[in-house]
């Protein structure tokens, strides 16, 4: 037998499969392609030149850039700067507070939407809401600041020195002195209210393709609607949840009107979401673009590249969280 | 057996001749079944449907069906493609409702309640009337184990000994000895035969009085198929099964009661029930006949 195998002629070395393409998709390929790098190109580009701008200022600041809060410019006499002090900590905590809340109510609300419209609302009425959202998404965000200012901001103070009188024992409920407008609460629901309409949009079309016979297997064996969601449609769809709330988060972290018009920017690090003051990189970029010197334009820059950065960090986690959590329901 | 009322008060000797009229190899299965005299011991439920007619929109596809189904029986349901026998069986446990331009007429009773009357709470009634799908739909998100135990979960049941009743749905759907060193696996992780019978362990674990099963083996390989076969005469005796299929071996394998479905391009109609072994030696009807002989369908 041991003979016998090893005598057998080894197997042949594996071919190699190829084709020849016709030239018409020769052609489209490389047009689809120049599509698909466009976006990539554009993007290097930006990082590209907001670190030719800003990554001398990193360099000298150092880490100082992300943990201090100071933003200072002292002009001499003669108008060339004698002294300066650049530091985004704040905007960074007033960034990540407003967002967050952003994200912890405004994802609620746009799953229950969400799930609304799939499985409970019927005919005109899922038609009218789904064009409602849909117009509320391309809505200009200056809009949503105004109405934030001037309309929601009387409530949503009232609601905030609700809570502060009740939790304000927990330290994030607590403020130094009763100055509750243009408080990270107050900017962080104003996103909330932004971010709805993507959120919502995404989880629909992801609850949309839930597929059939799982609904009717669970429906079968006598489920509710609600038990019916929560074990066919929630561990199908929480891939798309994560990807959409990450959508959000970014749209969150970006975004520059409206949280200019409704968050105080303070250059110290702020940490009581119901106290007004903070800020946002964005909206710092904003604030002092327009009467910028040189030197400050490429600190703002600098800024631009963090913000940069912390936006596709938040884009590798999502994927994570996607690949981890999303895919067993599939 | 040409009008359309049922067929309940039919004698035991001619079930005994179903398991005559089956092929040699699976005589085994048809005589366990019969040994246990499907619908002489009566189990205290029944199925009935009075004067059922469906339809999609404004398009008629069921008209004036009017069966029994005994407890402890076998029906199977056939009929040429399309002729509404799906859409009959989805009536039974209101799953017909699901599609939006979907309506019915008549009366469907369960202990003699019609499962239609306002007030019903649909969940209970699909609980007691289960059903098993063409397609294995088992959840992907679940274990093995928790699929077939989702019922519970899913009817918000409490049931103190879960593992006895996981063992006991898999055993009787022939599945236990495949799968009980891999219940913490994923449904999706068996094959196509497995996951239809993890499918009928899930129906089984909410303890349902009557089990549907829609072209059950269609998509399944013969041996995956005979053992759904002997899964279906074990049941037998302690359920009602309605089943449709496309074999007619099947058919006159598994089942106590054939009714013949046929569609002229209208409403599909019920031409003929009786026992299956009148269905297949003796059909009243020629077209009965021409079909279950292969002529047309
Ligand atoms: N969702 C639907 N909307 C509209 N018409 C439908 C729908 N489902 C089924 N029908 C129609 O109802 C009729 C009966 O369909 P049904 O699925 O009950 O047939 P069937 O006997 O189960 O056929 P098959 O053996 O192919 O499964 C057919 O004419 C079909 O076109
Ligand atoms: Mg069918």
């Amino acid at each position: 037998m041991s003979v016998e195998l090893s005598e057998r002629p080894a197997p042949p070395a594996p071919r190699e499969i190829t084709t020849q393409p016709r030239r018409s998709d020769q052609i489209f390929r490389i047009v689809v392609t120049i599509g698909g790098m466009a976006s990539l190109v554009i993007l290097g580009l930006i990082a590209l030149f907001l670190s030719i701008k800003g990554l001398h200022i990193l360099t000298e600041e150092k880490l100082g850039f992300i943990t201090g809060s100071a933003w200072e410019v002292i002009t001499d006499d003669t108008g060339s700067i004698a002294e300066s002090k650049f530091g985004i900590g704040a905007m960074l905590v007033g960034t990540f507070l407003s967002a967050m809340i952003a994200i912890l109510v405004g994802v609620p609300i746009s799953v229950l939407s969400a799930l609304y419209l799939t499985f409970y609302a019927n005919g005109k009425v899922k038609k009218f809401l789904i064009s409602v959202i849909d117009l509320m998404a391309a809505f200009p965000s200056l809009l949503f600041g105004f109405w934030g200012f001037f309309v929601f901001m009387s409530s949503a103070e009232y609601w905030a020195k609700l809570i502060n009188k009740y939790l304000g024992f927990i330290p994030f409920f607590d403020v130094p002195t009763p100055i509750f407008e243009r408080s990270p609460f107050i900017a962080g629901l104003v996103l909330a209210i932004m971010i709805i309409p993507i959120v919502t949009s995404i989880s629909r079309e992801i609850f949309d393709q839930t597929p059939l016979d799982r609904i009717q297997a669970a429906y079968a064996l006598g489920a509710t609607r609600l038990a019916m969601i929560k074990a066919v449609v929630i561990p199908f769809g929480r891939g798309g949840i994560i990807g959409g709330a990450m959508l959000g988060l970014g749209r969150a972290m970006g975004e520059t009107v409206a949280v200019y018009t409704v968050l105080n920017v303070v250059y110290q690090i702020n940490w009581q979401i119901l106290f007004g003051a903070g800020g946002n990189v964005a909206s710092l970029i904003l604030l002092k673009f327009g009467e910028a010197g040189p030197a400050e334009v490429d600190a703002l820059m600098a800024a631009g590249l963090v913000l940069f950065i912390l936006t596709l960090l938040v884009n590798a986690v999502a994927d994570l969280l996607i690949n981890r959590f999303g895919g067993k329901g599939r | 057996m040409t009008d359309n009322k049922g067929f309940q008060d039919n004698d035991k000797e001619e079930k005994m001749t179903t398991s005559h009229a089956t092929p040699a190899s699976l005589s085994s299965v048809a005589s366990a079944r019969t040994m246990s005299q499907p619908g002489t011991t009566l189990l205290g439920t029944g199925l009935e449907t009075r004067g059922v007619h469906a339809w999609f929109g404004k398009k008629h596809v069921l008209s004036d069906i009017s069966l029994d189904f005994a407890a402890g029986t076998v029906t199977a349901l056939i009929g040429p493609s399309g002729c509404g026998k799906s859409t009959f069986i989805r009536t039974l446990n209101r799953m017909h409702e699901f599609i939006p331009t979907a309506a019915m007429a008549g009366e469907v009773l369960l202990d003699g309640k019609d499962v239609y009357a306002p007030g019903t709470d649909v969940t209970k009634i699909r609980l007691r009337v289960g059903m098993v799908f063409q397609k294995p739909n088992p959840f992907p998100s679940m274990t093995i184990g928790q699929n077939v135990l989702s019922g519970l979960k899913l009817a918000q049941i409490k049931k103190s000994n879960t593992d006895e009743l996981l063992e006991s749905c898999l055993t009787r759907a022939g599945l236990w000895n495949e799968v009980k060193d891999r219940l913490g696996e994923h449904g999706g992780a068996l094959s196509g035969g497995q996951q239809q019978r993890l499918c009928i362990a899930r129906s089984l674990a909410v303890e349902p009085q009557v089990l549907l099963m829609d072209e059950p083996c269609s998509a399944l390989d013969p041996g995956s198929t005979f053992r759904i076969e002997e899964t279906i005469a074990e049941l037998a005796k302690s359920m009602t099964i309605v089943i449709v299929t496309h074999n007619m071996q099947q058919a006159a394998r598994v089942s106590d009661y054939t009714a013949f479905f046929l569609s002229d391009g209208g409403p599909g109609e019920m031409i003929e029930a009786a026992p299956t072994s009148k269905i297949f030696s003796s059909p009243q009807d020629k077209r009965t006949e021409d079909y279950v002989t292969g002529r047309f369908g």
